[in-house]
């Protein structure tokens, strides 16, 4: 009943159904880049490609090649894949980090909610790009390698996005714990780990999944800034962010180069807010 | 002047995250020392001794607080001067692009905001909020790069003439004058102003409208007050004052695009410094420009904590 009436209301936001479509359209592609791709994302078309980069259409590339005469297509397919992952695996952790902490502070007050949120003043109070930057870099230095591993780029971001998720979450428990069904819990003696698991969870999910879904929106952002500025994904891996990195300077003779996958980011990135505007329509209960 | 008290926990504890980054930043401070032939292990070993690095970690962190206190973020081994000196001299710019672009986006966001919440679901309304919602979703540095492709490497061509902008620095001669340097400010600082541009318009509708459906309007209306006073005097204030908590919100975002803005721009500012920085391992620098930024984010925090009371005298800080 309850799952009717949460569709049927959903339906009713268009635009946020074309985003989810979208979306399930782009993870498609993700999952099948392998099949979908025209091309190897790291083959160079030596047989074409005189040094400079190759204009959409010619020589059966779609979109063209880029300065190294790599298949755009195939790369933009390709860095969908990289950026969904990341996007994916940072925003779970975000929401775990988040969730559990807000949680906490929420549920049990006090010292821990004190220590929590002055933690989550602190990390908010630090710009978050020149924060991931420096860390990236002491990572990349300190390993001796010139390539960061792509696992690096996730824990990074999402150990440190988290703040948002924690002070939602809390201000959620703070009055959900005051609830009666919480107090009727209490009282038949629950446990706090089962209180706040399977009383107060599902009740604080609405707004943790709108946030999810909006920070998705801001992770594929980062993550494109960090590898455009050269410290997030490293190449040959195909990232759309890095794929722009050496766009700038061809600008003048390869604008695709520059455009495409910007677009793919902003496309995306679109259609992620307009499925969390829908969603949080959705949820909340005053509409 | 208690929220300036409360704040010095915060920035102890932000100074204390940024010294233990630096304290894992490779090779440590000696790390210019260790690559050179000359110098050899029991060289470094007296230097360690000497600089007091083989103290424990407290008494390092004690000491190092005491210089950034004094103003001292060590010295900048890419820009081979002081860290202070070498941020302070790129302030001006950074101030420049991003006073601008502060600007730019109260005065175009807020018209921009207000005007739709006047005719709600008109042609212009959708038409404004579409575009802030794109403007939310993009990426600065993309945005950044498409402005140069339309305007610096084509330009834009009508009514006879080119109109074309430079692309990067910030100014092209010596003596700069002021026509220059507008050209050059104009896309760095719509690039930067872009996203919080979109995200106050769309805020400035929504609290405009809230504003416009209550009560004490409808009572301005009754006495028969003109409706364009009732929109000046009465809705306008109430409606600007929770601006200005997104306004502060929105302040690390806004050193972020700076950063982002700047470093595609060629513009001589921090950010730029920063990333130059970034590549050639200054951890000095880079913790310097760390400080420096949170400090001034907790500051204007602190600022519209003040301004919110100031212009709501139903908040009280006690």
């Amino acid at each position: 009943m309850r799952d009717t009436s949460f569709w049927v209301r959903f339906r009713r936001h268009k635009v946020a159904c074309i985003g989810g479509c979208v979306l399930l359209c782009l993870a498609f592609i993700a999952c099948f880049a392998h099949l979908l791709a025209p091309a190897d994302p790291n083959f160079i078309d030596e047989a074409h490609w005189n040094g400079l980069p190759l204009a959409p259409g010619v020589a059966g590339h779609l979109l063209g090649t880029d300065e190294n005469g790599r298949d755009l297509l195939a790369r933009l397919i390709y860095g969908a894949r990289i950026s969904l992952t990341v996007a994916l695996g940072a925003v779970i952790m975000q929401i775990g980090i988040g969730t559990f902490l807000g949680a906490l502070s929420g549920y049990y007050r006090g010292w821990v909610d004190s220590i929590v949120m002055r933690l989550t003043d602190v990390v908010l109070s630090i710009p978050l790009l020149p924060l991931l930057l420096v860390l990236t870099a002491l990572v990349a230095a300190s390993s001796n390698k010139a390539s960061l591993g792509f696992g690096t780029i996730v824990l990074i971001i999402g150990g440190l996005s988290w703040p948002p998720v924690a002070r939602l979450v809390r201000a959620d428990f703070l009055s959900l714990r005051e609830k009666e069904f919480a107090d009727a819990a209490r009282a038949i003696g629950c446990s706090d780990l089962r209180i706040i698991c399977i009383h107060l969870l599902p009740n604080a999910l609405g707004p943790i999944i709108v946030q999810a879904t909006l920070s998705v929106a801001d992770v594929i952002i980062t993550e494109s800034t960090l590898s455009f500025l050269g410290f997030g994904i490293q190449p040959p891996t195909a990232s759309w962010g890095n794929m722009l990195a050496n766009a700038q300077a061809n600008m003048a003779i390869a604008p695709w180069a520059a455009i495409f996958p910007g677009a793919a980011i902003l496309l995306t990135v679109i259609a992620v807010n307009y499925l969390g505007d829908g969603l949080r329509d959705t949820f909340d209960p005053q509409r | 002047m208690r929220r300036l008290l409360q704040s010095i926990p915060l920035l102890l504890c932000i100074s204390l995250v940024i010294f233990i980054v630096l304290e894992n930043a490779p090779g440590g401070p000696l790390a210019p020392y260790l690559q050179n032939p000359h110098i050899t292990q029991s060289d470094i070993l007296r230097l360690r001794h000497n600089f007091g690095l083989d103290r424990p970690i407290i008494f390092r962190y004690a000491s190092w607080l005491l210089a950034v206190l004094h103003g001292d973020f060590g010295y900048s081994t890419s820009n081979a001067m002081p860290v202070t000196q070498a941020l302070l001299e790129r302030l001006p710019a950074t101030l420049e692009l991003m006073l601008t672009a502060f600007f730019l986006s109260l005065l175009l966001g807020g018209m921009a905001g207000i005007l739709a919440a006047l005719m709600p679901h008109s042609l212009y309304d959708h038409i404004v909020t579409t575009f802030a919602f794109i403007g939310q979703s993009m990426p600065v540095f993309w945005f950044a790069l498409m402005l140069q492709l339309l305007f610096a490497v084509h330009g834009i061509s009508g009514f006879g003439y080119i109109l074309q902008l430079p692309s990067a620095g910030i100014c092209a001669t010596d003596d700069c004058p002021l026509s220059d340097r507008i050209e050059h400010l104009i896309l760095p600082a719509f690039v930067l102003a872009l996203v919080s541009l979109a995200t106050w318009s769309r805020f400035l509708r929504a609290s405009m409208l809230d504003v416009l459906g209550a009560d004490y309007l409808r009572t301005a209306r009754a006495k028969g007050l003109r409706s364009f006073s009732v929109i000046l005097k009465h809705a306008l204030p109430n409606a600007v004052t929770p601006l200005v908590t997104i306004i502060a919100l929105s302040l690390p975002g806004l050193v972020a695009g700076a950063l982002v803005t700047e470093t595609i721009f060629a513009w001589p500012g921090m950010g730029r410094l920063f990333s130059t920085a970034l590549g050639q391992s200054d951890f000095s620098l880079l913790m310097g420009y760390l400080m420096f930024v949170s400090v001034f984010v907790v500051l204007c925090n602190i600022l519209a904590d003040v301004a919110y009371a100031l212009l709501d005298p139903r908040v009280r800080y006690d």
